[in-house]
């Protein structure tokens, strides 16, 4: 298998540098672009396996980039992104970025993200394997059933579609919105707390500490990841 | 009338009425025959018992008129002080509302016991009866018991005069008592109560003694309980009915009757009260709204005659109608008209025995029959007896003022003129063609000076021409005898076109007046139209009122940005001194109330200026203080003159509320402006600063990547800490500046605490570096409305300086307690440095100054700002057991479902 091939649109060239460190050492090839321009051309020519993009780019916004990208490719997107801005972080997702990152950030966690994304990708989605494990749960999408150290949970109708629709894709922030469409229907849009209560109580039944979950994770003000 | 849903208005009119009956106190009263059945003592009684099961009770007043067994009970009950009031240099103890109203804030849901609700206050009170002071006293929420005789009620009034002949001039208007939400009927048969009079019982005050002998007989005591008992009957049929109003399917009509009602009209005679009051008891027992109206016509009223008519509308108001006087040649069309425009099917007039009426000129129930036979019309029998005398009994003082003598004068002035001017001409003219000269006067001084001084003006006429003129000259005897004939026909003639000539000139002049008033009102909307500030208005206003009325005036204002319910009213400068010093507590009273205050009014009628409120589409704008008349302060305002008073307080409202918006316009614009130029500055400086921050640690991390000796990894560890820790603080002082511009939106949205505690303490992995915390959260805790990243962020400073400043466990712990989410974070260190708890929340605050542990002292603060933003409050304590607690209070609201 050859070396999976990263696009990295980012102007501060003391980012790129470290970032290109971090993702060479991993063994990727990894192609940098400063400009929202160039990297829609090198989008197109590289036919990068993931991209790391900054929203903020001198030549225009890094959301027309994901919207445009997305026309063509299904390839991961981690967008890098200041702290505050949540909504930023929502609109990016929505518009079909998989995860992002927080800057300041480390290599680790970097890292840590970029393999998830790949990995995820190279799977090709679950439908391989009817059963997805995380820790000891066991989600068993042909039967519909979901278990906890060998022991069935019961878990109610919009809890296992909650569920289900995490476990289609692991490592990767859901936005409240998402979820709701996926869940509920077009039509609840903005019943938001709908998601938060029932996911509270899907913690409860899958968690060991539902008040320090280990797998439904929040990202505050945008929305769940379940931890792989 | 086929449409059959109900009716809008009705709909809103209801839940409005519910809306208020809300906030307001409950009002009962301890209903009575007459005097000495009890009523005090079943109230005091019953205020025993409220008291037994914890409810706050005070007395407002109680007149226990010396009863032994009423003074008895009175005594355990806490009482309020009573006020003196000086009038007229007696001092009299009166009821105080401000002392009362200072109780019921204090004692939330307290009873108040106020007695005897007919009662009148002593003049200088705030209000001129007590039944108003106990209304207010609802309005702020306090419940009011209170006890009533069947005499006191206004529409039972002129019954019982009639029955026991003897008339009580304190009354209570119907609604309040029909308002009611409780009503104890205090019942003894009057057997009993003869009995109790017998033995001295019930104390009677020397010198109403011998009235009140002839008022206590058995068949009068019998007629007043089978009064008392068949009109709170009425009223638990009303309620029945209103019961079912609000029950019944709204699909079926017949619950939902067409707005029928009744017009009472009232006519300048004396008995315009009765008539009114008929009405009132027959729309009481139809359930029927009401109206009462007078008309103007050009026949002009003495002054005595307009004020009883002026009495007369306001007792129809105070018992439920809706009034208006209207302006019209003829009686009948102007009733029929009205009645048509206000959807009113039956007309209540009265009907008086004259003892004659112009040949064929119809009675009034006549001419209303005859333009409108679709109306009914419904005569109440006035008798002879109660007729008043009329109000020409009182002319001669009219007849004598100044103006008046002015018209006699020339009145005869222009008889001998006349007289002089036919005697030249008598030689080309028979006698009979010189009288038509007297008739030419007699016009001429009618259209001049009105009605008295032509009818002079004919009668001297008579004369002259009699004397001067017909044979045997200079003598009053008459030769021809049909002369006589002429003299009658020439008196009778000169009256009527007298009569008819002064009238079309009072209607001229009245018309003119509107006109006028109309034209005053025109250029006053223009010019508040073109008022840019609240001054300017004000300025046209007192400009206006002094045009109109010749009367100084001041408009006041809360001053802008002052928060709704708490507003205090300040005179709004007018250039020159022209403005009217007005009390400002009247007006604030009539501001905080919405209803006009001061001369004229119920409420501190004593002031010397009218408050009228500044009603404006949205919310109340202000008050306008319109001083008393000049040189006539006692005047009270007539109806035209308060209506253009309330158009004026109308327009000048709407001015008020359009500067208002125009104000709120530009300043929104500015904010925006400002915040957006404050937030791209920020987002620049953090974009700048955090850019090679954020490659800083970066960089250090891919140092690490290449094969290192251990000490320069060492370097690259600190060198990756240290820029954390900088790219921290830089956040903190941007957090703080964002926050303390107050441009901060909160992103609130209703979640589990939960989930916010959960993200908080996954943020702090890091630095927790594996201590051990202990969250303790109910699993009942309602859904909160928070902003979750901000909240978090507190949190996430809370476990910091925990983890920064002790060792050992750390707690989150939570509970809902009342209206409050309470959320501690709490360690087990050394705890705050003792009575620096407060401070810690200021900027750059640390525990302690010299620590070597890393900050500036930012977390707490942000912490703060952030918790208020949410309306909550953040405190710091020391706890019992050791160590430092932080407490979050947070409103609960109410979770959507």
């Amino acid at each position: 298998m050859g070396a999976a091939r990263v696009l990295m649109i980012e102007d501060e060239p003391e980012i790129r540098r470290f970032v290109r460190m971090a993702l060479e050492s991993e063994g990727l090839e990894v192609f940098e672009a400063a400009t929202l321009q160039r990297g829609l051309i090198d989008s197109a020519t590289r036919r990068p396996e993931l991209v790391v993009l900054d929203l903020g780019l001198p030549d225009g916004d890094g959301l027309d980039f994901i919207r445009e990208f997305r026309g063509w490719s299904q390839a991961p997107v981690l967008v890098l992104s200041a702290r505050e801005g949540e909504e930023r972080k929502v609109q990016a997702l929505d518009a079909g970025a998989d995860d992002y990152l927080v800057k300041p950030f480390g290599v680790a966690e970097l890292l840590a993200r970029v393999r998830v994304q790949l990995r995820r990708h190279g799977v090709g989605g679950g439908d391989a394997d009817p059963v997805f494990r995380f820790g000891d749960v066991a989600v068993n999408r042909s039967l519909r059933t979901v278990s906890r150290a060998g022991e069935e949970l019961h878990l109610t109708p919009i809890e296992y579609r909650l569920l289900q629709e995490l476990t289609h894709a692991p490592g990767r922030v859901l936005t409240h919105r998402h979820l709701l469409k996926a869940v509920w229907g077009p039509g609840h849009a903005e019943d938001v707390h709908y998601v938060r209560v029932h996911m509270a109580n899907l913690r409860k039944k899958i968690e060991a500490d539902p008040n320090r979950p280990q797998w439904l994770v929040t990202e505050a003000g945008v929305g769940y990841r379940l931890k792989t | 009338m086929t449409d059959l849903r109900p009716d809008p208005d009705a709909l809103l009119a209801k839940v409005q009425l519910e809306e208020v009956a809300a906030r307001r106190g409950r009002l009962k009263i301890f209903f009575g025959a007459n005097a000495g059945v009890g009523k005090t003592f079943a109230m005091l009684a019953a205020a025993h018992g409220a008291q037994r099961q914890g409810r706050a009770v005070c007395v407002g007043v109680v007149e226990t008129h010396g009863r032994a067994d009423t003074e008895g009970i009175a005594r355990d009950l806490p009482r309020l002080p009573l006020q003196d009031v000086v009038h007229r240099g007696q001092t009299l103890r009166e009821f105080d509302l401000d002392a009362a109203l200072a109780w019921g804030r204090e004692q939330p849901g307290g009873v108040l016991l106020l007695d005897e609700l007919a009662h009148s206050n002593a003049p200088g009170s705030r209000h001129a009866k007590r039944w108003q002071d106990a209304q207010e006293l609802r309005e702020a929420g306090v419940e009011v018991w209170t006890t009533l005789n069947v005499q006191h009620l206004e529409s039972l009034n002129d019954v019982v005069g009639g029955i026991t002949g003897i008339r009580v001039w304190e009354t209570l208007p119907d609604k309040v008592f029909d308002g009611a939400d409780e009503v104890v009927v205090v019942d003894l048969p009057p057997d009993e109560l003869l009995q109790r009079l017998k033995e001295g019982k019930v104390y009677l005050p020397a010198q109403a003694e011998r009235a009140a002998k002839n008022f206590f007989r058995k068949g009068n005591l019998l007629a007043l309980r089978e009064l008392a008992l068949r009109r709170t009957a009425d009223r638990v049929d009303g309620q029945m009915q209103a019961y079912r109003r609000e029950h019944m399917d709204l699909g079926r009509g017949s619950v939902w009757p067409n707005r029928e009602s009744l017009l009472a009209c009232v006519g300048p005679g004396g008995n315009g009260d009765k008539v009114v009051r008929s009405a009132a008891r027959l729309a009481q027992q139809l359930g029927l709204d009401w109206h009462a109206v007078h008309v103007q016509t050009a026949r002009a009223l003495s002054e005595p005659a307009r004020q009883r008519v002026q009495r007369t509308l306001e007792l129809a108001q105070s018992l439920g109608a809706r009034t208006a006087e209207l302006s019209a040649p003829e009686v009948a069309p102007a009733l029929v008209g009205y009645a048509r425009e206000h959807n009113l099917a039956r007309l209540v007039v009265g009907r008086r025995e004259r003892a004659w009426r112009w040949p064929g000129r119809p009675s009034l129930a006549e001419a209303l029959n005859q333009l409108a036979d679709e109306m009914d019309v419904l005569q109440v029998a006035l008798p002879k007896t109660a007729r008043e005398p009329e109000p020409r009994a009182r002319r001669p003082r009219g007849l004598l003022a100044p103006q008046a003598l002015r018209g006699y004068a020339a009145a005869l002035a222009g008889v001998a003129l006349t007289t002089a001017v036919a005697s030249t001409l008598l030689r080309f003219m028979v006698p009979t063609n010189i009288a038509m000269l007297y008739l030419l006067n007699v016009v001429g001084v009618a259209l001049r000076f009105g009605r008295a001084p032509a009818a002079v003006a004919a009668l001297l006429g008579v004369a002259a021409f009699d004397f001067v003129f017909v044979e045997p000259r200079w003598s009053f005897a008459v030769g021809d005898a049909q002369y006589l004939v002429t003299f009658a026909v020439l008196l009778l003639v000169g009256l009527v076109i007298g009569q008819l000539a002064a009238g079309l000139q009072a209607q001229a002049r009245a018309a003119q007046e509107r006109e006028r008033r109309v034209r005053g009102l025109y250029a006053m909307s223009r010019d508040l139209g073109a008022a840019l500030v609240p001054e300017q208005v004000a300025e046209i206003a007192t400009r206006f009122l002094r045009a109109e009325f010749g009367v100084a005036s001041a408009v006041l204002a809360p001053p802008l940005g002052a928060t709704p319910g708490r507003e205090v009213l300040a005179v709004l400068p007018v250039s020159g001194s022209a403005s009217a010093q007005p009390d400002l507590g009247v007006a604030q009273w009539a501001f905080d109330h919405g209803q006009a205050a001061g001369q004229g009014t119920d409420t501190l009628p004593a002031s010397p200026c009218l408050m009228l409120p500044l009603t404006a589409p949205m919310r109340l704008r202000g008050v306008l203080a319109v001083e008393g008349q000049v040189g006539d302060r006692k005047r009270r305002w007539t109806p035209e003159q308060r209506e253009l008073l309330d158009t004026c307080a109308a327009l000048l409202a709407i001015s008020l509320e359009r500067i208002h918006y125009i104000e709120v316009a530009q300043h929104s614009t500015l904010q925006i402006e400002s915040e957006r130029l404050r937030n791209s500055l920020l987002t620049a400086i953090s974009h700048d600063l955090r850019t090679p921050l954020a490659a800083l640690v970066g960089l250090a991390d891919a140092l690490k990547l290449t094969p290192l000796q251990a000490q320069q990894a060492e370097v690259a560890d600190a060198m990756r800490r240290s820029a954390l820790r900088m790219s921290a603080l830089v956040s903190n002082l941007l957090d703080m500046a964002r926050l303390q511009s107050g441009t901060v939106h909160l992103n609130r949205q209703w979640l589990p605490l939960q989930e916010v505690v959960g993200s908080a303490l996954a943020s702090v992995h890091e630095a927790l570096a594996g201590r051990d915390v202990a969250v303790d959260l109910p699993a009942e805790l309602p859904l909160v409305e928070l902003d979750a990243v901000l909240i978090e962020r507190v949190l996430v400073n809370l476990l910091e300086n925990a983890a920064k400043y002790s060792a050992g466990a750390i707690r989150i712990t939570a509970r809902a307690a009342g209206r409050q989410l309470e959320i501690d974070v709490s360690d087990a260190g050394p705890g705050f440095p003792a009575g620096r708890e407060a401070r810690l929340f200021d900027k750059f605050e640390r525990g302690d100054r010299e620590s070597a542990t890393p900050g500036v002292g930012l977390g707490l603060a942000i912490a703060k700002a952030i918790v208020e933003a949410h309306d909550g409050r953040i405190s710091a304590h020391n706890a019992a057991t050791g160590g430092a607690c932080v407490r979050i209070e947070l409103p609960l609201g109410q979770p959507p479902a």
